[in-house]
């Protein structure tokens, strides 16, 4: 194959619904493609004009509009359109436009056609589906997920080979350059008959002779004490496991655990096109918001950052389904939050300079915890180095807050209703007033005040001087635990929002109009919940911003009676999957992800243990007015 | 000899220089390639026949350094096709040296097995035939060409090409704004292959090799005039 087309085909075969094809099929798209460009506000394609191609957008951003004018849909790299007119009438319905400058691959309707016949996934996709997130969602059902997903999708790099003539020394300066830990080995073949020849992308004939590891070169040079200069060949095995890139994930994991082996070197018919390893595949299994990560640090505009909600809201239902814990999808989530902030900020950086003296940005709430949700306000803060000087420096600084906080509202996180973002002055200031402002809430503790700045309680660093938060949260943990006072009223303020729990332990459903005969799970359950456990873990002076984090500190500090941190722990997770799975329901019903839960669609156990839950916070609210009494009551 | 100096001075015209060469050539593919000829000057871009072109040598002067790898993929204004698109790989007459090696990753043994440019040059020229050039820096592929056609067939290659690259420096080289920012120190942006192919959010392309420099070219020129030129620009406006 030629390197053109290894260009197409390594791009298209990561998204749907190529990345199901087998390799040949795959090829032959691949090498059939045409390529287009298209600038930003033009036509692609307009209504009755024939349709002879499937379009797969390489790069860019299109939007697709309904015979009225109305939008229909939006779509982005990896994408496909045109699926619908192909298989009708073969005119276009649904005129196109392109909204970033597009780089379109045409896939020609013969090829279409014979993809469709010879592959029943591909049909269903192109007939049923048109967004992504539906058919991601989908995907992410099939619990089977690991048979049907092929070993290829795991592959992020072309593999590192060197001939098995070079020395050791020169492999292992090959895999430092390319900071690998395996590098294949490779001898010039001669025609001979093995099905471990393959001809590479220029003509040549190679024979793939083994791999060597970071474990042989300790193993058998260094701890042998042999010179370097030693040529690869006498020290490898000459045995070498491989898969076909077509070959499922789970067959992978198989060969390895079978084999007792940590790395799979992946052939393409006989042409290796990559190494997994086994963590890859740990890593693809248990959490892959990596992938998401990965792809936010990609973009290059505000714009292609937005258009990744669908995936974030795919990943987030994908790790619900697969039974993650609410810590494990929290923190997922906080890791997209972040990431998503940074490139944010990078893009601000890039366009306004370099800062001008050094700052960090700092987050609230949730993404502070560590417990992100999929529906989350943004809360943030800018502490600035003590030299700030705000006739010379804050333009730069409120143009950065504003670009950012602008940027998360683009990107599904909107403005914190309560302020609480660094485009307000107040929270846009040097550390020295952040020492004043916490020293001042601890010190005087007014209970109203305090209601509306207890949300910097919890608090951690996303971008720059991460030194300068930790100074503050250094302040807190050392003054808060001293200050009784301080503790009364923030433990006066957690008890204001009361679980949802009448008399005989029967739930008190919401009456507020919109939300009729449902709970606010959020403010009646895991809110209050996090307020408790704040209070306890100023009082025991620890660190920790998460709430499970914050109930080991507890627990260890022995600041509760036996048993008491396990059981808050456990309707913390609990409260936390019930607001999840609810959201996850939402989403796949395309609906707005809110915190309403209706107790009657929710299943007799689970009822029974959210009423369980609420009562432990209740219980445990009594508890924190004993615990830190108000003065004079 | 016409073009080469016609860059700069109102020497006869490509189509002059072709209607000549198309009587005075003897080599039958050089003769070919003449006769088949030129768009008209004032013919629209969106009508013309491109072939986006791009060669690995082993160095930058034709007179000393040769030919190692060409890559070559039609299109025009709507449509690049790289499956239509052709690829060799050529034997220098000298050894390859190794920082050349490492640069292209064509390596000794591939190279032994290819033909020497000879062998392929009327394949090329066919290919050529009728369609217009387009490469990213233009004193590559037209003077190694010419330089290889004139030493194995005796007889001079040169035809008018549309540069990428010199496109490119119209806009990020030229004009007053970029006079000011040279006066304060600013770093010109880059005219690269790959940088230019950013400003037009092109993705990015992973390997270097003749064929895909090709079609990143082509991909370029597409994204420039979608930008820059109305499709009826005629063109020779563009080429050079």
């Amino acid at each position: 194959m030629e390197a053109e087309i290894r260009e197409i085909r390594d791009h298209m075969g990561q998204y749907p619904p190529f990345d199901g094809l087998k390799d040949e099929l795959l090829d032959e798209a691949a090498g059939a493609v045409e390529i287009a460009y298209f600038k930003a506000g033009t036509a692609i394609s307009e209504r009755d004009q024939p349709v002879e191609a499937l379009s797969y957008i390489r790069s860019g951003a299109v939007e697709v509009y309904l015979h009225n004018g109305q939008l229909y849909n939006r779509l982005g790299e990896g994408d496909i359109f045109g699926q619908f007119d192909l298989l009708r009438d073969r005119q276009v319905r649904f005129p196109v436009q392109a909204i970033e400058d597009t780089l379109l691959y045409l896939i020609p309707k013969p090829v279409f056609d014979r993809l469709c016949a010879a592959d029943g996934n591909f049909a269903d996709f192109v007939e049923l589906s048109g967004s992504r997130l539906k058919s991601t969602v989908e995907q992410s059902l099939r619990d089977n997920d690991m048979i049907a997903t092929r070993v290829r999708r795991l592959i992020s790099r072309l593999p590192v080979m060197i001939e098995e003539s070079a020395t050791v020394q020169e492999a292992a300066r090959l895999m430092t350059e390319n900071d690998v830990s395996s590098v294949l080995l490779l001898k010039p073949g001669n025609d001979e008959d093995s099905d471990r020849v393959f001809t590479d992308g220029e003509g040549r004939q190679w024979l793939l002779t083994g791999m060597i590891t970071d474990k042989d070169l300790r193993q058998r040079i260094i701890a042998e004490g042999a010179s370097a200069q030693t040529p690869l060949a006498t020290i490898s095995h000459g045995k070498l496991i491989t898969i076909q890139s077509d070959e499922s994930v789970n067959e992978a994991m198989l060969t390895m655990l079978r084999n007792n082996i940590q790395r799979l070197p992946v052939l393409h018919r006989r042409r290796p096109v990559g190494v997994v390893h086994l963590s890859d595949i740990v890593r693809y299994e248990t959490n892959n918001s990596v992938y998401l990560v990965n792809n936010i640090f990609n973009r290059t505009s505000v714009k292609a950052l937005a258009r990744l909600t669908p995936e974030v809201r795919a990943s987030f239902v994908r790790l619900v389904d697969e039974g993650a814990s609410s810590q494990m999808i929290g923190g997922a989530m906080s890791s997209v939050g972040r990431s998503l902030m940074r490139r944010l900020v990078e893009f601000a950086e890039a366009e306004l300079g370099p800062p001008p003296i050094p700052y960090c940005i700092m987050v609230h709430g949730s993404l502070a915890r560590n417990d992100q949700s999929i529906t989350t306000d943004q809360d943030n803060a800018m502490v600035l180095h003590d030299s700030f000087d705000p006739k010379r420096h804050d333009d730069y600084f409120r143009e950065l807050a504003r670009q950012v906080s602008d940027g998360l509202d683009a990107c599904g996180y909107p403005y914190c209703k309560g302020g609480v973002m660094a485009t307000n002055e107040p929270w846009r200031q040097p550390l020295a007033q952040w020492k004043r402002y916490f020293s001042d809430w601890i010190a005087r503790p007014d209970p109203q005040r305090l209601l509306h700045s207890s949300i910097f309680f919890d608090l951690d660093a996303v971008h720059g001087e991460e030194r300068f938060v930790e100074e503050l949260q250094d302040l807190i943990a050392a003054r808060a635990q001293n200050s009784p006072l301080f503790l009364a009223a923030l433990a006066r303020n957690a008890l204001g929002r009361t679980p949802p729990l009448g008399l005989f332990r029967t739930f008190v459903l919401e009456q507020d109009g919109r939300h009729n005969n449902t709970i606010n799970i959020k403010r009646r359950g895991i809110a209050p919940m996090n307020d408790v456990i704040r209070v306890h873990a100023l009082g025991v002076g620890s660190r920790a911003q998460n709430g499970f984090e914050r109930l080991e500190d507890i627990s260890g500090a022995g600041a509760l009676p036996a048993g008491q941190t396990d059981k808050l722990s456990y309707a913390l997770e609990f409260l936390s999957m019930v607001r999840m799975r609810h959201q996850a329901e939402d989403i796949k019903k395309d609906q707005e992800p809110d915190n309403a839960i209706e107790p009657e669609l929710v299943s007799d156990t689970d009822r029974h243990n959210l009423k369980e839950a609420f009562q432990i916070l209740s219980n445990a609210q009594k508890f924190l007015r004993f615990r830190y009494p108000s003065p004079g009551r | 000899m016409a073009p080469g100096k016609q860059e700069q001075a109102e020497a006869p015209g490509w189509p002059e220089y072709f209607a000549r060469q198309a009587e005075a050539c003897r080599t039958p593919a050089l003769k070919h390639f003449y006769e088949t000829g030129l768009p008209g000057e004032q013919r629209p871009i969106e009508d013309i026949p491109l072939m986006a072109l791009d060669f690995e040598t082993t160095g930058l002067d034709p007179r000393e350094h040769a030919i190692v790898s060409i890559g070559m993929v039609p299109f025009d204004l709507r449509v690049i096709r790289p499956s239509a698109g052709r690829y060799w790989v050529v034997k220098p007459p000298r050894p390859l040296r190794e920082e050349s090696i490492a640069f292209h990753r064509i390596t000794h043994s591939e190279v032994e097995h290819a033909p020497p440019i000879a062998a392929i040059l009327d394949e090329v020229l066919a290919e050529l035939a009728g369609r217009l050039a387009v490469v990213h820096y233009r004193n590559i592929e037209r003077p190694f060409l010419d330089a290889a056609v004139l030493a194995t067939r005796g007889e001079p290659c040169l035809f008018p090409l549309i540069d990428t690259m010199a496109l490119e420096a119209r806009w990020e080289r030229q004009g007053r704004l970029q006079g000011f920012k040279r006066l304060f120190g600013i770093e010109p942006s880059s005219i690269r292959l790959a940088d230019s192919r950013g400003r037009y959010g092109l993705p990015h392309y992973s390997s270097h090799h003749a064929k895909v420099d090709a079609m990143a070219t082509a991909e370029l020129f597409q994204a420039q005039v979608a930008r820059h030129f109305s499709p009826d620009t005629p063109v020779s406006e563009l080429w050079i």
